[in-house]
């Protein structure tokens, strides 16, 4: 039976070159002063997603919620294979906590369509907290299974899975529709096939589109722009390259909610922390210095 | 999700797996038993499974004024949706203040569940817990004695506290061997309160069919010396020094996410806030920057000695001893000089 997938992937900075300017005084990640990337958890998740649908029949839609760059990850989840991609970009989004994101995303999930099998990365590298996947499930109102490293069997609508519970692992039996979060151990995601780039790497959302416009046509009227935002955006959907575009109100989500508002958790504060420099002893690079402090440390027992 | 409870007890979810409690619950008990005292309140601990019962005693020497105790055969292993229903209901019924989980596999699986079920907040994998007043910064509002959630923000030297004013209970997730580890008291007294819970279809829908689980391979912190290679390693062969190092102190070897993402080392090995927090009597850190998550998960060791070739590199911050050069050149000469000695 064909399976219809949705993935749920986010671009986040990379935690692995951050530099000082990274942080804004109230806690928050200034997402400007570092490079975007795909998250890596959510490359497994897509991969999952299409080899159910490389094996089953089915499709596979890719959603990502943030601003409108992150569209960025939406061409890549094209470029390896999804079938469709839906970005939920809204002002009154900023600062969700999780459990906020969890919620829009759900109404996200709810809005593309049927589905059978939800996927997620297990964590986002810019927060390690694991937490969106199985709020979304519980939201969505399903089963959840993290830590998903395969499918032993799919038939019909149930699925016989395994996870890696890091000491061990498990065999679950679980009836669709279900999430799934996503290892990195579950699979080698396809890279982007070179054919499918070409295609894809055309695909924007309107709001792209207007951005475009915008910039290349500053001299003309409003109306020459609106014309010719119009000729656009209609001839990328006639080739199906027309990013789906929603914000709140698109995916029926009641503001209370999202944003600050539906946000429990707030940060208090940011504190650099000042590292204590007491006791500190400088030792040269030579043997002589490594030998003197591999003595002291014998002498106060440290060692041995 | 509850209102605001001030009289509400410090929960912590006991987690046991084959009837045994996991260590990071066991710690959480003596940080549940700090707060509540500081709240004047008591402290409860909601232990779930089968046979499970004698359990019970453990955690009431370890603070606990109640366990509720949740006794099913169709608990005896963890499954998500069930236990979420337990969590949920007891929550419900008694309205704790605080509610602490361990940020293991089964905890991060289960708390955020309950998070969204609640509608309450959770930070996870906090390095700190502590009671604090916060003030509203349009409303000057003060909420006063609201749980304090310390943890490292990605970023450098940076550590935001992260506070839930109104939509309780306050929940949080703390990594294995972060909090210490408290004396217990056999003498202590405490009350074992049984608790029955209703369960529907769907929170039996998902059966478990095989279960499989290894004997813990990688014990950090169980090791008295830790050698901890990170990025600055620079490759799976150099990597072999770290290796070569700790066989010669005979210790351990450790690894920040530098290390573990390159590929040089697994998982199991990381230090930090997101891997295991160590507090050995030696930890070396070699060719380790010391980002806030690393040092996180070691700076209380009793000793550090730094060795990285950028003099300006965080990780002498927290050093003892500091060696400014290459690790290529520096670990052979430690080696050299341990072996000397015998
Ligand atoms: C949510 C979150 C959770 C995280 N959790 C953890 C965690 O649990 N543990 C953890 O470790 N990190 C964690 N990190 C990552 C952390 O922020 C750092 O990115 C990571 O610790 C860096 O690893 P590193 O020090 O090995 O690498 P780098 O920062 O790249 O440092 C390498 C160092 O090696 C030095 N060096 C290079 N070559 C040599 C040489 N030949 N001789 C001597 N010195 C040399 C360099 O000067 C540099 O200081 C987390 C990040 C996030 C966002």
């Amino acid at each position: 039976m064909p399976y219809q997938c949705i993935v749920c992937v986010k671009q986040v900075p990379d935690t692995a070159n951050v530099t000082g300017d990274a942080m804004k005084a109230d806690g928050t990640v200034n997402r400007g002063a570092l490079p975007a990337v795909f998250n890596p958890d959510d490359l497994h998740a897509l991969e999952a997603a299409l080899a159910v649908r490389d094996e089953h029949g089915g499709s596979v839609t890719a959603i990502t919620m943030g601003p409108l760059g992150a569209t960025e990850v939406l061409r890549e989840c094209l470029y390896r294979g999804a079938d469709r991609v839906a970005l939920v970009s809204d002002r009154r989004a900023a600062a969700s906590d999780t459990l906020a994101t969890s919620y829009i995303l759900a109404q996200a999930v709810r809005t593309v369509g049927n589905f059978d099998i939800v996927f997620c990365g297990r964590q986002a590298i810019d927060g390690d907290t694991a937490q969106v996947g199985p709020q979304m499930a519980e939201k969505l109102g399903l089963p959840q299974i993290t830590y998903f490293e395969q499918f032993i069997d799919l038939s019909d609508h149930q699925a016989r899975v395994r996870r890696n519970v890091g000491n061990g692992w498990e065999v679950l039996d679980v009836r669709l529709p279900v999430l799934v979060t996503t290892l990195d151990t579950a699979n080698r995601p396809r890279p982007a096939s070179a054919r499918r780039v070409m295609r894809a790497k055309r695909a924007r959302a309107a709001a792209e589109i207007d951005r475009e416009v915008d910039a290349a046509m500053k001299q003309a009227t409003d109306s020459e722009r609106q014309a010719e935002k119009d000729a656009r955006v209609g001839a990328l959907r006639d080739h199906g390259l027309l990013i789906e575009q929603y914000d709140l109100d698109d995916i029926h989500a009641d503001l209370k909610w999202c944003g600050i508002a539906g946000s429990p958790t707030r940060v208090h504060r940011v504190q650099s922390i000042v590292l204590t420099k007491e006791g500190f002893k400088a030792v040269e690079p030579t043997e002589e210095g490594v030998r003197e402090m591999i003595h002291e440390l014998i002498v106060d027992h440290t060692l041995g | 999700m509850i209102e605001p409870n001030r009289q509400g007890e410090v929960w912590v979810f006991a987690e046991q797996e084959d009837e045994h409690l996991s260590d990071v619950s066991l710690e959480l008990c003596g940080k549940a038993r700090e707060l509540a005292d500081r709240l004047n309140v008591s402290m409860g601990a909601v232990l779930i499974g089968w046979n499970v019962r004698e359990l019970s005693y453990r955690l009431i020497a370890l603070g606990a004024d109640n366990v509720y105790h949740v006794h099913d055969t169709r608990l005896e292993h963890y499954r998500t949706l069930p236990y979420a229903r337990v969590m949920c209901q007891l929550i419900q019924k008694h309205e704790p203040q605080i509610v602490l989980y361990g940020a293991t596999a089964q905890g991060r699986d289960l708390a955020p569940r309950i998070a969204s079920a609640m509608r309450a907040g959770l930070t996870a994998d906090c390095t700190d817990l502590d009671i604090g007043a916060y003030t509203e910064p349009k409303t000057k509002t003060v909420h006063e004695n609201l749980l304090l959630q310390v943890r490292p923000a990605f970023g450098g030297n940076i550590i935001a506290t992260i506070i839930n004013c109104d939509r309780w209970p306050q929940m949080a997730t703390v990594r294995e061997g972060v909090m210490r580890l408290n004396d217990a008291d056999p003498g202590r007294r405490g009350q074992i309160v049984e608790e029955a819970i209703e369960f529907d279809d769907f929170d039996l829908s998902v059966k478990l069919i095989e279960r499989h689980r290894e004997k813990r391979t990688v014990d950090l912190k169980a090791a008295r010396t830790i050698v901890a290679g990170g990025a600055g390693v620079a490759n799976a062969q150099d990597f072999q020094l770290i290796h070569e190092l700790a066989g010669a102190i005979g210790g351990a070897v450790g690894a920040s996410r530098g290390a573990v993402d390159a590929g040089y080392i697994s998982k199991e090995y990381q230090v930090g806030q997101t891997g295991t927090t160590v507090r050995p009597a030696l930890y070396i850190a070699c060719g380790v920057s010391g980002a806030v998550q690393h040092r996180a998960g070691m700076e209380e060791s009793a000793k550090i000695i730094a060795i990285n070739w950028d003099k300006d590199a965080p990780i002498f911050g927290v050093a003892h001893y500091g060696i400014v050069g290459d690790l290529r050149k520096v670990i052979p000469m430690m080696i050299k000089a341990i072996r000397q000695k015998d």
